[in-house]
């Protein structure tokens, strides 16, 4: 099985784990990745918000590239990137007009559809789920997660069509197939900020300060994340804001393809694990997981 | 919020974001379901409503001046929710990218200096290249010493790469001279 692969800017930095882990749980469930050689930035938010036409020819064009891998599906993890090539597709899908200034923009025009789809669609398909239960060596159960979706993997609905808008809960599945413990919370949807972390950090401070608060109270010991910069937000600047609002959280951040990755038996060096702020050491060593940090 | 009075009215300003952004302002009837659901709005000059019944009324300074195009975070809550199906986000990008073709200084500087450095870094780099995306803010912004604890960890840890790529330089070119009109 092969899909095509679009990283995206962040999974080849900062979101570099969510990268590595990606690609280890879908090489042991057998499924090849092809990433085409020059993708570009997708625009993510500076680019919509300065310009419509930029913000969607952007994702156009690789789209166009995508379409030369002869591959007619694209897994984008990055729930930003995601989120706009779901938007390029739909404005040139339902705008003939759009659609003739994004393609004279780029300099080409898609002739084949190519499905564009998240991990977690993929994942969530009933045979992906049952491999991934059939394939778990490590027991995770002293985790609690809190699964935190962010804004952009399913709104606004009828462009992304994906999971549901006010409580999705496909990266729960998800995670209960490979038998970890997710928990109902109140804030799985509510923004932590995204783009204004470097210029009004303040704001993501607040915002984020109220996902973690209620994590807590629900009785989470950990968080799974599926977008970079919320990934950024919640575990970056985690001591920041416990110094700010006077508070201890101490809950560490994953990527929900980490979490599969270590029930699956891949070692927390291999995803990266030790690159987050939050020390994930103690949650992970204790218990039945067995799990070194380092 | 100002107290002067604002007087001046340009009829067309609601048309021309409904043309810019593709959306139809005319159709809210004020439920105020995108104020409540906005995660920023509590610093907001005026709340995305009444950005929205201003457009409709021609208020164009009140509406190019705001803090609140700024401050938007795109998360798509209040497009979800409204009822007549506006695309609130689009809206308040249209009149984002107006306020920025006419030089208006923002009231978030900050804000929109980053938009800018990031759009230059996509433009130079093909793909975002974060120290170069950071090093332009500061000159920008002037913060030098900003979440610089912070920078270092992340450069420790491995986070950050030390050198840009070049793929996709010049199809990235491309886009960006063909759109510039628009920009």
């Amino acid at each position: 099985m092969e899909y095509a692969y679009y990283p995206g800017c962040s999974l080849h930095s900062t979101g570099r784990e969510f990268d590595d882990s990606t690609k280890a749980v879908f090489s042991k469930l057998g499924v090849k990745l092809v990433e085409p050689k020059s993708w570009i930035c997708c625009g993510s938010t500076p680019a919509h918000g300065l310009s419509n036409l930029l913000g969607l020819s952007l994702p156009y064009h690789n789209l166009l590239e995508i379409e030369k891998t002869n591959l007619k599906e694209v897994i984008v993890p990055c729930a930003s990137c995601f989120a706009r090539f779901k938007s390029a597709q739909y404005e040139t899908e339902n705008n003939k007009e759009v659609l003739k200034k994004i393609v004279d923009a780029v300099g080409g025009e898609l002739n084949s559809a190519i499905k564009v789809s998240h991990p977690l669609e993929i994942l969530s398909n009933m045979d992906f789920i049952k491999n991934l239960s059939r394939m778990v060596t490590r027991d995770l159960s002293n985790l609690k997660v809190a699964c935190y979706y962010g804004c952009l993997l399913t709104r606004p609905p009828k462009v992304m069509q994906f999971d549901e808008c006010e409580y999705p809960m496909s990266m729960d599945n998800v995670l209960r197939a490979v038998k970890v413990k997710t928990l109902d919370w109140s804030y799985k949807t509510d923004c932590c900020g995204g783009a204004l972390a470097l210029s009004k950090a303040e704001i993501v401070r607040k915002l984020t300060n109220e996902i973690l608060q209620n994590a807590k109270e629900v009785g989470a010991n950990a968080i799974s994340v599926a977008c970079p910069l919320c990934h950024a937000n919640l575990d970056i600047r985690q001591e920041e804001i416990e110094k700010e609002y006077n508070v201890k959280y101490d809950i560490p951040v994953f990527y929900f393809t980490q979490i599969l990755a270590l029930a699956m038996g891949f070692s927390a060096r291999e995803l990266g694990i030790e690159k987050h702020f939050v020390t994930a050491s103690k949650l992970l060593g204790n218990g039945k997981s067995g799990v070194s940090n380092e | 919020m100002d107290d002067k009075p604002i007087i001046l009215q340009n009829y067309e300003f609601g048309a021309k974001i409904n043309s810019i952004s593709g959306e139809n302002v005319n159709l809210c009837y004020q439920c105020k379901k995108c104020a409540s659901g906005c995660p920023v709005s509590y610093l907001m000059d005026y709340h995305p409503n009444q950005i929205i019944h201003a457009t409709r009324l021609g208020l164009q300074e009140l509406v190019l001046n705001s803090k609140t195009i700024w401050l938007c975070s795109s998360c798509e809550t209040c497009t979800t929710r409204c009822p007549q199906e506006i695309d609130i986000r689009k809206v308040l990008d249209a009149i984002r990218s107006v306020a920025v073709s006419e030089k208006i200084k923002s009231k978030a500087f900050g804000i929109e200096a980053f938009y800018k450095t990031a759009l230059n870094n996509i433009r130079l780099f093909g793909r975002i290249y974060e120290l170069g995306l950071i090093g332009e803010l500061k000159l920008r912004t002037l913060e030098f010493m900003k979440d610089f604890g912070l920078g270092i960890k992340m450069i420790k840890k491995g986070k950050l790469k030390f050198l840009p790529t070049f793929k996709g330089f010049f199809a990235v070119k491309r886009i960006f001279k063909r759109v510039k009109k628009d920009l």
